[in-house]
């Protein structure tokens, strides 16, 4: 059981056996989650900053709650408030947040590459909890979770990825971790939300969702941003419903036994049909979020102890 | 006056197309006399320089560089900028207009040339901004500007997104024979982009504009230059699917040329990795199609120019997340050494490379140097273009350091630069 990594900024630097090892980590930490009794001290002693330079209440919430179950001091920067505003620059920010000895740095940014930045000058691990339309690790690893424990396996699987990839961060970190893993991946949405060279992805792209959502596995709904909504990308969200939208007759292409996730928070009635997400049948939303905790709690109890073997000096 | 003469060098004339052995005599800050033996018999001058068989070529013509005065003198005064220019055998800088405030009047053009004759080692001529203020809305004194001295009007990297606007200004400037440089881009397509579309790009999750932007933008201004007749020079191209436009201008017989710059012709997309900022240019760095492609455009003359774009930054705009870093990169000082790459890989000769440093800008701005003839300014570079080097970045002349040439291997070194015959740079 091996993982080498100082930060987790990404999917795209992770090797198959370190995500497997995060995985089975997490597996014991939902057990944990589920008794009554929730605490560990993997990080006792320890202190985590989250900092959130965009609007997040789920992502910040499942991390805070992960942090503290492991019994690390945690603390949340609402940077939208902060000195930011104040014209500091992000590497200012960093390097003043550093001089407090932190241990664990959780950040989201807006921009792609801000947390790779600011990760080059602290001395602590830092998380990327999503950076602009880059990646969203945590978010693919959970999803990953998910998926291996509702279909045993979590290789050889189609997966049909839908909606808005081109702004998507978590359709980035997606694609990489199961192409890693050797799926076979679909993606799924109007050519206008598709990025460009998405041919060389190793991935499948389908404008038509019967045909891309045939024999899945596993159809996975991504979040329509309001703003792009209104004639920018799309001509209207009731023509994005009818066409991309999933629905009971959509889904039904699909295997029997597909499960379908979303990372929420969901636009019902824009990509996908409120009867479906609630299916408890098919639809695994609520046991994503569940995973969310457990894959949070194995990367910074995983990278704590990468921390914990580094000579102390580094630390002053 | 005092007479200098070159022996034992290397002379690329780039006129001639050819590499030959031979001597320079100066004098009076001209060309004298070229010799095509190496030690000619019988001739005196004060000083004799032994080029020990390094190459001399004309002095190179960058067009488009940026000095930061007025307003970013920290970034890039006059002389750093000319001690840079020296180091890096550039004996002419032709200089942008996007300052602050921007060179748009003959108060401000002559401010500059001012500081540029008391600060700078080399020749400096300035260019003017064609709208006011950089604005795109009304055109400036064009005239009062050329007997100011400005040899080009561009609104550098800013569209002028007006048609009505560009296509009046272009008519008045036809009527007074002035040379406009356009920044090729459709704005629309490439609002807010920081790299160019492809697989990169999207697995950066970096905002991106397609190449066809760059077409769209060219085949634009070459209907305008139909239209009013003007003297076109398109400032940077750097896509494959913009040259079929470039060709077809020139072979319709319009007044139109082409540049493009070292880092287009040396780095691709790729070389951004992850977030180098100090690799974010403007237009971002294309695919290694369209470099190879640009290459092959200077080697067959249908590009005409190849400039640095010097742009110094501070370490503080670059030191951001990529989208919001500052786009530009110095050059002046590196980039023959850069360029000498595509001579080492055999992509570029160096008469063609000359060609497209000294030759054609000096041809393009009407200048008489670019040449070795005798009676053409001496303005030359002699260099040795084997000796390796790994660059530095804080041994840089300029101000600014922002190269993405740090800690890169080249080889080439400029052993001297004369300007009218001076030589205000020679190598410790």
């Amino acid at each position: 059981m091996r993982f080498d990594q100082r930060h987790l900024l990404g999917i795209e630097s992770l090797r198959p056996d370190e995500i497997t090892t995060l995985l089975d980590l997490a597996e014991q930490y939902v057990t944990l989650s589920r008794r009554r009794e929730k605490h560990a001290n993997a990080l006792a002693g320890l202190t985590q900053i989250n900092m959130f330079f965009e609007n997040s209440t789920r992502t910040q919430a499942s991390f805070e709650i992960a942090g503290q179950r492991l019994g690390a001091d945690v603390m949340n920067m609402a940077m939208q408030a902060s000195s930011i505003k104040k014209g500091e620059t992000l590497i200012d920010t960093a390097l003043t947040l550093n001089a407090m000895h932190p241990d664990l740095l959780v950040v989201r940014h807006p921009h792609s590459g801000a947390v790779d930045l600011l990760a080059q000058k602290v001395n602590c691990a830092v998380i990327n909890a999503g950076d602009g339309r880059h990646e969203h690790p945590t978010q693919a690893l959970l999803d990953a979770l998910t998926i291996r424990r509702a279909k045993g396996r979590l290789h050889r699987l189609n997966i049909a990825i839908c909606g808005d990839i081109a702004h998507s961060r978590v359709a980035r970190s997606n694609i990489l971790l199961l192409h890693k893993m050797e799926n076979r991946i679909r993606l799924v949405g109007p050519s206008t939300l598709m990025p460009a060279g998405i041919a060389d992805f190793g991935a499948e792209v389908h404008e038509d969702m019967a045909e891309g959502l045939k024999d899945a596995d596993v159809v996975m709904m991504l979040r329509l941003q309001r703003e792009r909504m209104d004639g920018g990308f799309i001509p209207s969200e009731r023509e994005y419903y009818h066409r991309f939208g999933l629905d009971a007759e959509k889904l039904a292409h699909a295997k029997p036994d597909a499960i379908v996730m979303h990372p929420g928070p969901m636009n019902r009635g824009v990509e996908i049909d409120g009867t479906i997400a609630d299916d408890i049948n098919r639809s695994v939303i609520q046991e994503q979020v569940e995973m969310g905790v457990a894959v949070r709690m194995a990367a910074m109890d995983l990278l704590a102890r990468n921390l914990r073997a580094r000579p102390t000096e580094l630390m002053a | 006056m005092t007479a200098t003469l070159v022996t034992n060098a290397r002379l690329i004339d780039p006129e001639a197309d050819t590499v030959a052995e031979g001597a320079l005599l100066l004098r009076d800050g001209a060309i004298a006399q070229v010799f095509d033996t190496p030690a000619p018999d019988g001739v005196t001058a004060d000083e004799t320089i032994d080029a020990r068989g390094a190459f001399l070529a004309p002095g190179i013509v960058d067009i488009g560089v940026k000095v930061g005065e007025p307003g970013e003198r920290h970034k890039e005064s006059y002389k750093t900028a000319g001690l840079a220019a020296a180091a890096g055998g550039v004996t002419t800088i032709v200089t942008r207009p996007d300052t602050e405030p921007t060179i748009d009047t003959p108060e401000v053009l002559n401010f500059i040339r001012e500081r540029a004759e008391d600060d700078a080692a080399v020749n400096v001529l300035p260019m003017a901004a064609l709208t006011k203020g950089r604005a795109g809305q009304e055109m400036t004194e064009i005239g009062f500007l050329i007997d100011a001295g400005a040899v080009a009007f561009t609104d550098c990297d800013r569209v002028v997104q007006d048609t009505r606007v560009l296509g009046r200004a272009m008519t008045y400037a036809r009527s007074l024979g002035a040379l406009i440089m356009a920044h090729p881009q459709e704005p629309g397509l490439s609002r807010g982009s920081a790299a160019t579309s492809g697989k990169f790009a999207s697995l950066r999750g970096l905002p991106s504009v397609s190449p066809m932007a760059e077409r769209m933008g060219l085949d634009r201004d070459i209907a305008l230059v139909e239209m009013t007749g003007v003297r076109y020079h398109a400032d940077q191209i750097t896509t494959a699917r913009a040259l079929p436009a470039l060709e077809r201008a020139k072979k319709n017989g319009f007044d139109v040329t082409a540049g493009t710059s070292m880092h287009h012709l040396t780095l691709n997309e790729m070389d951004v990795a992850d977030y180098r900022t100090f690799f974010k240019v403007k237009p971002p760095l294309r695919s290694e199609d369209d470099r190879q492609a640009t290459v092959e455009a200077v080697r067959s003359g249908l590009i005409d120019i190849v400039g640095s774009f010097h742009t110094p930054q501070d370490e503080e705009s670059k030191r951001l997340p990529f989208e919001e870093a500052a786009s530009g990169a110095v050059g002046l000082e590196t980039m023959l050494p850069v360029l000498l790459r595509l001579y080492h890989s055999g992509e570029l000769e160096l008469p063609t490379l000359f060609r497209a440093l000294s030759l054609n800008p000096a041809k393009r701005l009407g200048l008489a140097c670019g040449r070795l003839a005798a009676g053409a300014p001496a303005d030359l570079v002699l260099f040795d273009a084997d000796k390796p080097l790994i660059l530095d970045r804080f041994k840089l002349q300029s101000k600014s350091k922002n190269t993405p040439f740090d800690g890169a291997r080249l080889q080439g070194k400029v052993i001297a630069t004369f300007v009218n015959g001076n030589a205000v740079y020679r190598s410790a």
